[in-house]
């Protein structure tokens, strides 16, 4: 049963399991667990991350093609369901209406840039997504009579989802609100794509992906077309960024460039992914965990250490929490050279090694 | 000293035959302009915004070019070329700023001197920094694109944080020098003092590149080395040492583009690295990667879009862009003028 869920693709270290275990069983319990906004709304964000990443690593980690679109598609979800919410009223059936309408015209588009850009090489289409992806940027914070601009669009969501709305007690536990199933419907919905993203990556097609990542001629030479399973790759990929931005939009009840579509986002993915283990879908369970509750706490740590190094030149700019990129980025090119398979490939190396 | 390299010692009775020059993508500068005068209505307006869109194309020619060279030689796609433009412009910037008595007198001369100092300090700034770059992040990643794109991406964040250390993250204001402020006015025309001057930057670059990569011996070098690197190594030459200079020219390069824009702009912010280099991508897409010749007529390509469209409906001027990537693409796969390689 388990193996059958986790598609025969078991974490294969003692203690990525446990840590796994450890993150499933924290996001699952965290409306009853912990109090406070804070708490929950990371867990979401980490929810919603998770499905982002896991869809972003089965295009550069399984497929080895990179892209900087995914934002873009992430951004159309949450667009798609917010601007549905906004303006055809807070009902169940608009905001399936946006989402749907969202899956296809990022399908579409996907196909389209693949289309264009996978054919001839697959340098090309880092450069083309990155130029096609700023354009959609600038085309959703200036055609602001529809996107709402800069400010973005807060809106609505169905009744029952509304924090006010109190739909049961439960004893000890305390009230079950709307906000709570709103959660419980994210993480159930995510953990089924994760699920579905790992049972992609282990089926034929999933292989024939790592295929053309490892050696893209001598696949095609043993008689796969690589273009099309790249380009589905990427439509299936470009989907599930769709529907991740949808659960997002959901969760937040706004959607506006800055949460969605900057280059910022786009980098926190990559981050994500090469910390957690290119190649690997648990690596984006950890990387994506990780690097959000380090997001939260590394900016308050190095607050203090920026306080605590004041006087000395140029140290406490560096230290300043504005400057946290900075050290993530040295991080990332770090781990590109050294850690190539990440935080998951060491733990199943060290295994492999004893 | 002998010439072997010169073609004409091997006595052959027939001329070297020659690949013919294909003049058809040269078209599309004058047809799009043609397209756009009708819709725009008013010549003069044309005729200021085709000026525009040639400053504009030269400014992105200076700053494609490195990459692309780069690219064509290297196999080396540096998603960190933003950085340089950036860092050249705030190069630049420190430099005219203890020169602010040249840049204010009324006199072109100085203002020229304060300029060219600035332009040279950037150059020589990105130029060395481009060489400490390849060493250290490019190195040890040849022939592996994927982590090309990601390590130079990594550089790229790096870099921009480090614009924020070092120099503030609020905008700049870079001002021009007083004899380059305002414009020239001829009849209903008025073309911007500094768009001529970066016109002429541009053609000299151009030109420059031109004869260097076709009339000298390491021109030759590069030329070949882009055709097939492996056996210009076999005959004999570092073809590692080509690279790297290659490299540096192509970032003192980008420090020089990035100097101009920034002053077009007359506004620097850390982030106008990102601005650029997407504008830059699509030049390169469609000239062809690789090619400097296809380079410099996708710059006029894009600027021309970018003009006109922004004149006549500013929302899209990016998205026209990549229209034009889209059905150039379609026409020709490989870019206008695609580089025989691999």
């Amino acid at each position: 049963m388990l193996r059958a869920l986790l598609s025969d693709d078991l974490p294969g270290s003692r203690l990525l399991t446990a840590v796994l275990l450890l993150i499933l069983v924290t996001l699952a319990v965290t409306p009853f667990a912990f109090s406070g906004a804070q708490a929950i709304n990371t867990a979401a964000k980490v929810l919603v991350f998770i499905v982002l990443v896991a869809s972003y690593d089965l295009l550069l980690g399984y497929t080895g093609i990179v892209s900087f679109a995914h934002t873009m598609f992430y951004g159309l979800g949450g667009y798609g369901v917010g601007l549905a919410l906004y303006g055809w009223g807070a009902t169940w059936s608009s905001m399936l209406a946006g989402l749907v309408l969202a899956l296809i015209a990022g399908i579409l588009l996907a196909l389209a840039i693949g289309l264009f850009s996978l054919r001839v090489r697959a340098i090309f289409f880092a450069m083309v997504t990155l130029a096609v992806a700023s354009v959609f940027a600038i085309l959703a914070s200036q055609l602001s009579d529809i996107t709402g601009g800069e400010d973005g669009r807060s809106f609505r969501v169905p009744e029952v989802l509304r924090p006010g709305t109190t739909l049961f007690e439960l004893p000890m536990l305390g009230t079950v609100t709307g906000r709570t199933l709103s959660y419980y419907i994210l993480f159930f919905v995510s953990l089924a794509l994760f699920l579905a993203a790992l049972r992609v990556v282990n089926s034929p097609f999933g292989r024939v992906l790592q295929a053309i990542r490892e050696n893209d001629f001598r696949a095609e030479a043993l008689g796969y077309r690589t273009v099309t399973y790249r380009t589905i790759a990427n439509c299936l990929a470009a989907g599930m960024a769709v529907l991740a931005g949808g659960l997002n939009a959901m969760w937040l009840r706004y959607t506006g460039p800055d949460t969605t579509l900057s280059f910022a986002i786009m980098l926190d993915i990559l981050l994500m992914v090469v910390i957690g283990g290119m190649g690997t879908m648990y690596g984006a369970v950890i990387g994506a965990t990780l690097f959000i509750v380090a997001q939260n706490y590394l900016q308050k740590l190095m607050a203090t250490a920026s306080k605590a190094t004041e006087g000395i030149p140029l140290l406490p700019q560096l230290l300043h929490p504005d400057r946290w990129l900075l050290w993530l980025g040295i991080l990332f090119v770090l781990s590109v050279y050294f850690f190539p398979t990440g935080i998951v490939g060491k733990l199943r190396q060290k295994r492999t090694a004893s | 000293m002998t010439d072997t390299t010169s073609p004409a010692v091997v006595a052959a009775p027939e001329p070297i035959p020659q690949t013919k020059t294909d003049y058809v993508p040269l078209l599309l500068v004058p047809v799009i302009a043609l397209v756009a005068l009708p819709l725009i209505g008013n010549p003069a307006t044309w005729v200021t915004l085709t000026m525009a869109a040639l400053a504009m194309g030269m400014m992105i020619f200076v700053i494609s070019s490195g990459l692309t060279l780069v690219f064509g030689l290297m196999d080396v796609l540096n998603f960190g070329h933003g950085a340089f433009i950036a860092i050249g412009a705030y190069l630049a910037l420190t430099v005219l700023g203890p020169l602010s008595g040249w840049t204010q007198a009324d006199s072109l001369t100085l203002n020229l001197a304060a300029l060219g100092l600035a332009l040279l300090a950037a150059m020589i700034g990105t130029g060395v920094l481009g060489y400490v770059f390849e060493r250290v992040i490019i190195m040890p990643v040849y022939g592996q694109h994927l982590k090309q794109i990601l390590i130079t991406t990594g550089g790229l964040i790096v870099a921009e944080q480090l614009i924020h250390v070092l120099w503030g993250g609020d905008q700049k204001n870079m001002a021009l020098p007083t004899a380059l402020r305002g414009g020239i006015v001829i009849g209903d025309v008025a073309i911007e003092k500094f768009r001529l001057l970066a016109v002429a930057v541009g053609l000299v670059v151009f030109i420059a590149m031109q004869l260097v990569l076709n009339r000298t011996k390491l021109g030759l070098l590069i030329r070949a080395g882009v055709e097939n690197s492996e056996m210009v190594e076999a005959l004999g030459y570092r073809i590692r040492r080509l690279f790297v200079a290659v490299f540096v020219a192509g970032s003192a390069l980008a420090g020089l583009g990035g100097t101009l824009w920034a002053l077009y702009r007359e506004t620097l912010t850390a982030g106008i690295g990102g601005e650029v280099v997407v504008l830059v991508f699509i030049v390169i897409i469609i000239g062809g990667l690789g090619s400097v010749g296809g380079c410099f007529l996708g710059a006029i390509l894009v600027a021309q879009m970018a003009n006109y469209t922004g004149y006549l409906a500013p929302k899209l001027a990016l998205a026209s862009n990549i229209g034009l990537m889209m059905i150039i693409l379609m026409w020709r796969p490989q870019g206008l003028y695609p580089v025989a390689k691999r």
